[in-house]
């Protein structure tokens, strides 16, 4: 049975309401809107002058093959992001789970990273890997590898990927941790007194139970690769070399703040609004379906 | 209710305690460090000279920063009363009428001694109308010089009183310098476009653009694939492969490089000067930038990089009495002239210049004068006045892209400088259409 709150006032529960309604409206809607009104227009970086011109900011932008690498690039990296970021957590939480001495300042060291800003993880990772600074880059060169993500792509993108997941992990770290304590230890003991080794037991117990958690990571982690890692490849790469780390966040501030291309930004940001509303949705329905198991 | 009351009578008591109606002068900056504290010197100075205005500057964080803030902030009908702009952010300013106050009329209007001619024409060119009126007051100006590791040269063989005036010998004294040991890096260089593709144009008198490089109309065409400018970039992809030439970046986070004594034949700014000054624990040079000898007329003159103030529109004739004052006192002989020793900035008068090169501080101090040699050398052609492209952050990256894909091997030097202009032209005709009007 559905439960009712009853107020004895009609107004009352919209004027409780309100507050957090208006501050939805005035900070998350009206801005959305603006960035939809802009997104249909052509305008200086003054705003002196402006014309409405549907969607020529949006057909700009699909007519542009750079466009579209940015899409890949963005697609390539958050995939790389999420996938690392979880397996190590996992691997991580799973070793922690076990019954160690210290564990709890284990875990508690584990975390911290979480509570280090986008930027200053690029900084630090920066201090390992620039070609010519960088302690892990030289030992990459007396190792016969050319480190060279000024130029090199690939190089490139694998330093902001490693940058951004390192810091993702805690976060990932802290939800498998409590995943793993609330699966039940009779049934993995049930599984051992079976005959099942650890690593079956891992593979046909732990991981599907684990499902809801890790899915629901899955999700928080492409968001958090999408949007949340700016600062990591602004202080890292720039978007550089080459495109080769330009992703669709970063390709609005460029195109934006840099660039003063208000409407082509705003159109930008329109895509990734709806690829957000996407993401979301997707995770809803899934979650909801699969919370109860 | 009461606090209010209480703040506005604070605030009341503090305006009556600093001066009799002062009028305040905002300054948006983007300097930090040492040239930080110059532009608080200066206000300070300033303020102390007279009574009835003070300069507040602020600074707004980095370059790009300064200038979304204070255009911004006009959007918000709260702009500065003066903003630091860098020269590539130069069309987007001028070609927004109404907001921004022309400096030859600011100065025609507050009565002001001004005359145009006292100015060096390589640096005010870069921000003045095709006939020769000052949009915007030049402030720390700079241009690109070829910085040298004289010790490295020594011990490579090489003369290091004599050192490679040209891309050929650059080239060699690069190899040799590898050989002795500089394996990772012969030669390099900061903001890759303005070396590669802006002041190369100009050094060799080429157009980077018709119309005078865009100084004369905003429906100017680039046009830097010429045959040298793709020769230059095919000696870079070869050499890159080789580690004699390596690539250092699109900014001048690569400068390190020099100062470590990585790289030991570097080009970049000018302003590198307090940097090399500081860090660098070997002897140094700052020369000409290479050339072709093969190219007529070659070398020509090289284009200021740096930034310059702007008035923003819309304020008071009071407000603007004082910022034409504020000039008149920046562009002051003696002031320029120390301002120009202390900070390596490039003088901007003439009579400041005189004066400097009497006082025979060049002659102890020759890297200051290379930029200014190189400025000066000749009459400016239409290819060497200076530039003015609308979306300048946008080109630069995009060439940088093009620069990055030539040298990782991706693209043939020749097809990468043809997407370069192509993709640049597409961003100047939009940037005509949003400024033409």
């Amino acid at each position: 049975m559905e439960k009712r709150a009853t107020f004895s006032n009609r107004y009352l529960p919209y004027a409780l309401l309100a507050p957090q309604i208006l501050v939805t409206l005035i900070f998350f809607y009206w801005p959305a809107a603006q960035a939809i009104r802009q997104s249909f227009m052509l305008e200086d970086a003054f705003g002196l002058s402006s014309d409405f011109v549907w969607f020529e900011n949006y057909v700009a932008l699909f007519k542009d093959p750079s466009y579209y690498q940015t899409l890949w690039t963005t697609f390539v990296f958050s995939g790389s992001v999420a996938f690392l970021s979880l397996s190590v957590a996992l691997l991580l939480a799973v070793m922690a789970d076990a019954e160690i001495r210290g564990a709890t300042a284990y875990r508690t060291f584990l975390i911290w990273p979480y509570a280090v800003a986008p930027a200053v993880a690029g900084v630090l990772w920066i201090f390992m890997l620039d070609p010519s600074l960088g302690m892990v880059a030289r030992g990459l060169k007396s190792l016969g590898l050319d480190w060279n993500p000024r130029l090199n792509g690939t190089h490139a993108l694998t330093q902001v990927v490693l940058a951004s997941a390192w810091k993702q992990i805690s976060y990932n770290f802290l939800f498998f941790l409590a995943g793993l304590q609330a699966i039940p230890r009779s049934v993995i003991e049930a599984a051992a007194i079976d005959g099942a080794r650890a690593w079956r037991r891992f593979w046909t117990i732990t991981l599907p139970l684990l499902s809801p958690t890790t899915f629901f990571l899955l999700v928080v982690n492409i968001v958090y690769a999408f949007f949340d890692t700016f600062g990591t490849i602004d202080t890292m790469t720039q978007g550089g070399p080459a495109k080769a780390t330009e992703t669709l966040v970063y390709k609005v501030y460029s195109d934006g703040r840099l660039g003063g291309d208000l409407g082509g930004s705003a159109a930008q940001s329109v895509i990734l609004m709806i690829i957000v509303i996407g993401l979301t949705a997707v995770q809803f329905r899934f979650v909801e379906r699969r919370v109860t198991y | 209710m009461r606090l209010t009351r209480i703040a506005a009578f604070a605030a009341a008591l503090g305006y009556a305690g600093t001066a009799s109606a002062q009028t305040e002068i905002q300054w948006w900056h983007a300097m930090t460090g040492g040239n930080n504290e110059v532009v608080v010197k200066l206000a300070q100075e300033f303020n102390a000279s007279q009574t009835d205005y003070k300069v507040v500057p602020s600074y707004k964080g980095s370059y790009p920063d300064a200038m979304n803030a204070g255009i911004a902030a006009f959007r918000a009908g709260n702009a500065p009363h003066i903003l630091q702009v860098f020269e590539v952010g130069t069309a987007t300013m001028m070609s927004a009428r109404g907001a921004v106050k022309p400096v030859y009329q600011l100065m025609a209007e507050a009565g002001e001694a001004f005359d145009p001619k006292a100015y060096l024409p390589a640096i005010t060119g870069y921000y003045s109308t095709a006939k020769g009126e000052m949009l915007s007051f030049p402030f720390n100006s700079s241009s690109m010089v070829m910085w040298i590791n004289k010790d490295a040269l020594k011990k490579a063989g090489l003369n290091a009183d004599q050192p490679p005036k040209t891309w050929p010998e650059v080239f060699e004294a690069a190899k040799k310098l590898k050989a002795a040991g500089h394996a990772t890096c012969g030669f390099s260089n900061a903001w890759a476009t303005w070396a590669h593709i802006e002041q190369f144009s100009a050094w060799h008198n080429l157009p980077l653009s018709t119309k005078a490089n865009g100084l004369d109309g905003f429906d100017t065409v680039l046009q830097f694939n010429g045959p040298t400018q793709v020769k230059h970039l095919e000696n870079l992809v070869e050499l890159q492969k080789q580690k004699v030439y390596d690539y250092s970046g699109r900014t001048n986070s690569g400068e390190g490089r020099f100062t470590s004594g990585e790289c030991p034949i570097f080009l970049t700014s000018s302003g590198f000067y307090g940097n090399v000054k500081g860090n660098a624990k070997f002897d140094w040079a700052a020369v000409p930038m290479p050339y072709y000898p093969e190219v007529q007329g070659a070398p020509q003159n090289s284009i200021i990089g740096g930034a310059s103030l702007w008035v923003m529109g819309g304020k008071s004739a009071a407000e603007y009495k004082g910022i034409a004052k504020f000039f008149a006192f920046l562009s002051n002989t003696d002031r320029q002239a120390k301002l120009h020793q202390e900070s390596g900035y490039l003088p901007i008068t003439r009579a400041a210049y005189e004066k400097v090169k009497a006082s025979g501080f060049y002659e102890k101090n020759p890297s200051f004068q290379t930029a200014l040699i190189e400025l000066t050398g000749k009459e400016p052609t239409e290819n060497s006045r200076g530039l003015r492209l609308g979306n300048m952050v946008q080109l630069r990256d995009m060439w940088s892209e093009e620069l990055e894909a030539a040298l990782a091997g991706q693209k043939t030097p020749k097809a990468a400088l043809d997407a370069a202009v192509t993709r640049g032209n597409a961003l100047l005709r939009q940037f005509e259409r949003t400024a033409g009007r």
